[in-house]
């Protein structure tokens, strides 16, 4: 193991409505080490963005609020950097890439002079220079004709070609640490397979860690190393992907692995999980998914806050220790 | 399959869209083949999977069943009768048969009209002279079909979550009596523990109601969970058609192997 390039601790973020203070992310803590691809699941809310947006300084204050916690990146704390400092690690060594391409990228701008920005702006690069690099990055993820292709309006390429585009211009910095928020959603199977496969090889090359944020279970499965299962603005369960799904802890992972359609048959009912998401407004107190929980056992759910433990049987597995949503026989 | 006379036939459909000239379409040019010589078959109470990636031709045949587009060529049968062959007027009240339920409930509901202005509407159009307890009844009725409580007939879109408000789409598609609904990627929107509360809504609106689907989507292993047959469909063309679950075990034709092999998949089973 290495030393961790990035190190998560305690993060609180909440946002202050005019219904009150929203806990979105609620004390998260995570490492991530060069090269590793760690990837954070959840629902829509769980604040799987959130948290990750807060790293580069990119949610509005207000309403948005760090509460907590700290970000080690280089000797250096992410949160307690100016907005001045922060310009100089986001798009440089820490890049992102977005959901959909065409809201990300410029549609006034050609694709040459966006390509080229970061290049021009971090590194000080002429123009003639910058080009050329632009050139090799968009061969690089598999642009064809990409002399001709720079002058292109984004509008001009389909979605998936956007997203290499996108990729392209983040990883043109080559960046210590990639985070990627939904990068497949809006495209089709067969252009994500290709999209996950070309980040993955351009990954390998430059030795980026990546953090993949994804709603979707099983594209983190296939693609990551480690597998963090968001609920609630927590991480309930933390795993090497293999284990997540052979050998889930928490309930809340059980229960979404049971709701997916791959793994039933046709004429099985799917399970569902019943009522909502917790209201987090002011925050929740013990366990976020006990009113949900439909796990068997006699065991109160938490009242406080469940310590994140490590749990059997498989190496650097982690779950939320409450009593009734993680099995007593896993629990230390 | 059943023995029973099938609900819709397409056969040999296409439609084929020509460049635009100056007043009209210009014949002589090479056309794109949206729809290209379409035929299948969905019998009643089946659901009928339809997959294909964006830009396949799925949206332009969804548009020819429901009447919005005239095909180029081919016919679309319901319950036998040739549907290209009716006047305007016909064709309006034809297409109450049809209803759709879309892949973004935040963009298909009317965000000013409350819930229950949106269902009567819906069923004023099967049911012009429906009103007062009557109407209500069958509001009342339709959501709690749906699973939602009819106390909140008075809210909003915008008070739902995104699977309630694919719930109100649902309840609005069924409203004016549909012999077919054509749901268009109706759970791709929606989170994973969302996804599987609507397609059990969906099936058991099935195995309850008779209700005929043809399911649209991107996603092989959410058609193969829900529809008896389906077709795969590349540029235009149905390239196979089955049973979904012996195509998803044995799929014939290569696009349907690349298809399925780029679907990402879960550790384990259960």
């Amino acid at each position: 193991m290495s030393a961790p390039i990035l190190q998560v601790e305690n993060l609180g973020v909440s946002f202050h409505t005019r219904h009150g203070e929203v806990r979105a992310v609620d004390g998260i803590s995570f490492d991530l080490e060069p090269g590793q691809k760690i990837g954070i699941v959840g629902e829509s809310g769980s604040g799987k963005s959130v948290s990750c947006m807060s790293l580069l300084g990119l949610i509005p204050k207000p309403p948005g609020r760090i509460e907590s916690g700290t970000a080690r990146f280089d000797g250096q704390d992410l949160l307690q950097l100016s907005e001045k400092q922060l310009r100089t690690i986001r798009g440089k060594r820490i890049g992102m890439i977005f959901q959909d391409p065409m809201t990300s990228l410029n549609p006034w701008m050609k694709v040459s002079s966006q390509i080229m920005e970061p290049l021009i702006v971090h590194e000080g690069m002429g123009k003639k220079e910058a080009a050329k690099r632009a050139i090799t990055a968009l061969e690089e993820v598999g642009i064809n004709d990409a002399e001709a292709r720079m002058k292109s309006y984004p509008h001009e390429f389909s979605g998936g070609m956007r997203q290499r585009v996108m990729i392209a211009m983040t990883l043109i910095t080559r960046p210590e640490i990639l985070i990627a928020d939904e990068p497949t959603t809006a495209l089709d199977v067969t252009v994500q397979k290709q999209v996950l496969d070309l980040l993955e090889e351009r990954q390998r090359d430059l030795g980026s860690a990546i953090i993949l944020i994804s709603h979707d279970l099983a594209v983190v499965s296939t693609f990551c190393d480690e597998v963090n299962v968001m609920y609630a603005g927590r991480i309930v369960e933390r795993a090497p992907a293999r284990a997540i799904f052979e050998n889930p802890a928490h309930a809340y992972t059980e229960a979404l692995l049971r709701s997916i359609p791959a793994n039933h048959a046709r004429d099985e009912v799917l399970y569902t999980i019943p009522g909502s998401p917790p209201d987090l407004r002011g925050g929740v107190e013990g366990c976020a998914y006990a009113p949900r929980c439909e796990r068997e056992g006699t065991a109160e759910h938490s009242t406080t806050r469940p310590a994140f433990v490590e749990v059997g049987p498989g190496p650097d597995h982690w779950a939320e220790g409450c009593p009734r949503c993680t099995p007593t026989s896993v629990l230390p | 399959m059943s023995s029973h006379d099938p609900l819709l036939v397409l056969d040999q459909l296409s439609k084929w869209f020509y460049p635009r000239k100056f007043l009209g379409e210009d014949r002589k040019a090479e056309p794109i083949k949206a729809v290209n010589e379409v035929s299948f078959d969905v019998a009643p109470g089946e659901i009928f999977g339809l997959v294909g990636e964006s830009g396949c031709g799925k949206s332009t045949l969804c548009r020819c069943i429901m009447q919005l587009l005239r095909p180029t060529s081919g016919r679309i049968l319901l319950e036998g009768r040739d549907l290209s062959l009716l006047s305007r007027d016909e064709v309006r009240t034809e297409r109450l048969n049809f209803q759709m339920v879309f892949q973004d409930p935040h963009a298909s509901l009317n965000p000013r009209m409350t819930v229950s202005s949106t269902l009567s509407e819906a069923i004023r159009t099967r049911h012009p002279e429906s009103g007062g307890d009557e109407l209500r009844d069958r509001i009342e009725a339709l959501l709690k079909r749906v699973g939602l409580d009819p106390s909140w007939m008075r809210k909003y879109p915008h008070e739902f979550s995104g699977g309630q408000r694919q719930r109100i789409a649902i309840a609005r598609s069924l409203a004016p009596e549909p012999k077919l609904i054509l749901a268009d990627e109706p759970v791709s929107a929606l989170d994973v523990s969302i996804q599987s509360q609507i397609l059990n809504l969906l099936k058991e609106l099935r195995s309850d109601l008779g209700v005929t689907m043809l399911f649209i989507s991107h996603d092989l292993s959410v058609v193969r969970y829900m529809a008896d047959r389906l077709a795969v469909m590349e540029r235009g063309r149905i390239v196979e058609t089955g049973d979904s679950e012996e195509i998803f075990r044995n799929p014939q034709h290569a696009y349907t192997q690349k298809l399925l092999a780029a679907i990402p998949r879960v550790g384990r089973t259960g």
